[in-house]
């Protein structure tokens, strides 16, 4: 079996009393999508902070690319190669969606310490961050401020600046959230090629997208692991069923 | 096709510079004097607009910097005046253009050691904490003797310029107008540069420059130290226009006045330093002669603006800004 890409083990967060992470483990294989399921609150959020550094755990270790990254701030965890989106969205308001990008590519290219040169003149940043929002589907809407852009919109923003950030490793918050059918029917057969780019840990509400991409599951309740399995063992799972899908897989 | 906004920056600072030269040569040489208060105050708010504006690094301390190059200019001045050395057996100068690097390294050092501890803060605490740090070199000023204390320090003669007869009225204000639009001008780059965009990024939202993987402390950092030199080198300037340099350079008064100018003008905008300087020194002139409570008035119009014109004059005539 392949090295995995990204491996938590045993981390955990509690926020006073609440256990929000409790003592989780799980790994991302190159060229799979591991969704992580759970009910509202679970702690889907928190852990995925914690991954791309927004959150300090207590305790526990996070390998990524093969060294530990636990040390690390979010701008130098997203220049090794992790690239989060958010549950809700978080962009440059103002800033068109292109500009939005560009900021990626900026980062990628190095330096951010260039004074003199116009960026909207910089054909090795507009063109770049051009062809990701067109891989997203948004070139037509590349110009307009992103505060003017829908929910749906917005999250597409956010994957194409974690396209163009050239990622080792998806980290993905209900990208699914806000889209419509259609948008998330697009978005599924997109994120089943990505995998081929970078490996994805997806966490996601709807149900058919999941079962439809994931090459593996985990299952989160009150901050623990209660499942791990393939989409088969999962669906018929009790105590899966008991705490997060009910009747409805 | 020039934007609404091009138009009246060409329009702002075709009137700076032309209406000083009618005025002095209609033999009315104070309005000379006005209009390079106006663009040293501009200069000074260019810098702070740059934190502020662009970064939204609300700064209530850059009197220290105004102050700090005041007294670069003072101190050298002084010096050269008395042939005392200065330190390390280095004497002083008269020299504006050694005056002006002076300034803009102490300037600079001063943001750098200031910004290192308030740029970890944000919101009310980095506005009172940059205001206490501009208050301790306000006390240290009046406290020590040496140049002044509370009195302030005099500058006998205005320092010099190669080429330019200084102590002319109109070539004082043309050499402070040139210096405002090469600040301008460096305004205009950065904002439109590589790291204007992670600077304006970073005021809009933190999280989201963080990760894409530039650090936002970093960036804010060298962006107040580049203020920090601006508003100094614009101190210098001040400094030799009164020649005269004294404490209420580093008061917190001058530090919300240059916060008040790109209010007025238009927070983030490049001629908003411009407008703003010119409406407040206008208004302390016109209102000043009127009424001992000329302030109050200004508060008048500040609380207008802010209610009603967010944009400052510059939004106001010309819309909202624009980001490509
Ligand atoms: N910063 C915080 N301080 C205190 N409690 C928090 C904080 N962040 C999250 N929590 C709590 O931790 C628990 C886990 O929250 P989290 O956002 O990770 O859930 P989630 O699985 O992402 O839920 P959802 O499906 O609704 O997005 C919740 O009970 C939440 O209220
Ligand atoms: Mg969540």
């Amino acid at each position: 079996m392949a090295e995995p890409v990204l491996a938590i083990s045993e981390l955990r967060k509690t926020f006073g009393a609440l256990k929000a992470t409790d003592g989780v483990s799980l790994d991302l294989r190159p060229g799979e999508i591991h969704a992580l399921i759970g009910p509202n609150g679970a702690g889907k959020t928190t852990l995925i902070n914690q991954i791309a550094g927004t959150l300090k755990p207590d305790a526990g270790s996070i390998r990524f690319d093969g060294a530990d990254i636990g040390g690390l701030g979010v701008a130098e965890r997203a220049r090794r190669g992790l690239g989060r989106t958010f549950q809700v969205s978080s962009l440059a308001p103002e800033f068109s969606a292109l500009r939005n990008v560009m900021l990626a590519v900026q980062s990628v290219q190095g330096s951010s310490f260039r004074f003199f040169r116009p960026v909207m003149r910089d054909r090795s940043l507009t063109e770049p961050a051009m062809a990701a929002l067109e891989r997203v589907g948004l070139g037509a809407r590349a110009h307009l401020p992103a505060s003017e852009l829908s929910h749906g919109e917005r999250r597409q923003i956010e994957i194409a600046i974690a396209l163009a950030l050239g990622s080792k490793a998806f980290l993905l918050d209900e990208p699914m959230a806000g889209m419509g059918p259609e948008g998330s029917k697009r978005l599924t057969e997109f994120l089943d090629g990505l995998r081929a780019e970078a490996p994805i840990l997806l966490v996601e509400h709807d149900m058919n997208a999941v079962f439809a991409l994931a090459d593996r599951i985990t299952v989160l309740d009150y901050g623990r692991v209660i499942a791990t399995g393939t989409a088969d063992e999962i669906r018929i799972n009790p105590e899966v069923r008991r705490a997060y899908l009910g009747d409805e897989a | 096709m020039a934007s609404r906004e091009t138009l009246l920056n060409i329009g702002l600072a075709l009137l700076l510079l032309v209406l000083p030269v009618i005025a002095n040569y209609s033999g009315e040489p104070f309005y000379v004097t006005l209009a390079t208060r106006i663009a040293i105050l501009s200069l000074a708010a260019v810098g702070l607009n740059l934190a502020l504006g662009l970064g939204g690094l609300v700064s209530f301390g850059h009197a220290a910097f105004f102050g700090i190059g005041g007294y670069a200019a003072g101190i050298l001045a002084t010096h050269a005046f008395s042939g005392d050395p200065l330190i390390f057996g280095l004497p002083g100068t008269k020299q504006m253009l050694i005056i002006w690097i002076v300034a803009i390294a102490a300037g600079g050092l001063a943001a750098l050691l200031i910004g290192l501890i308030t740029l970890r803060t944000s919101g009310v605490y980095f506005i009172m904490i940059t205001l206490a740090f501009a208050q301790m070199i306000f006390y240290f000023a009046i406290s020590w003797p040496a140049y002044g204390g509370e009195d302030g320090l005099p500058i006998y003669v205005r320092n010099a310029f190669p080429g330019v007869n200084t102590l002319k009225p109109l070539s004082y204000f043309l050499v402070c107008y040139a210096l405002l639009a090469v600040g301008l001008v460096l305004f205009k780059l950065f904002q439109d540069s590589r790291f204007g965009a992670a600077l304006q990024a970073a005021r809009q939202n933190e999280v989201r420059v963080a990760s894409v993987g530039i650090p936002p402390y970093r960036i804010r950092l060298v962006a107040f130290v580049i203020s920090g030199m601006f508003t100094a080198v614009a101190g210098a300037l001040f400094a030799d226009l009164n020649r005269f340099v004294s404490p209420s350079m580093l008061s917190w008064q001058m530090s919300g006045e240059l916060i008040v100018l790109i209010i007025l003008g238009g927070v983030g905008r490049l001629f908003g330093p411009v407008a703003g300087a010119a409406l407040f020194v206008l208004l302390e002139h016109w209102l000043g002669g009127i009424t001992e409570r000329w302030q109050f008035f200004l508060g008048l119009i500040l609380l207008g603006v802010v209610l009603f014109a967010r944009g400052g004059l510059i939004g106001l005539i010309a819309g909202r800004a624009r980001h490509g």
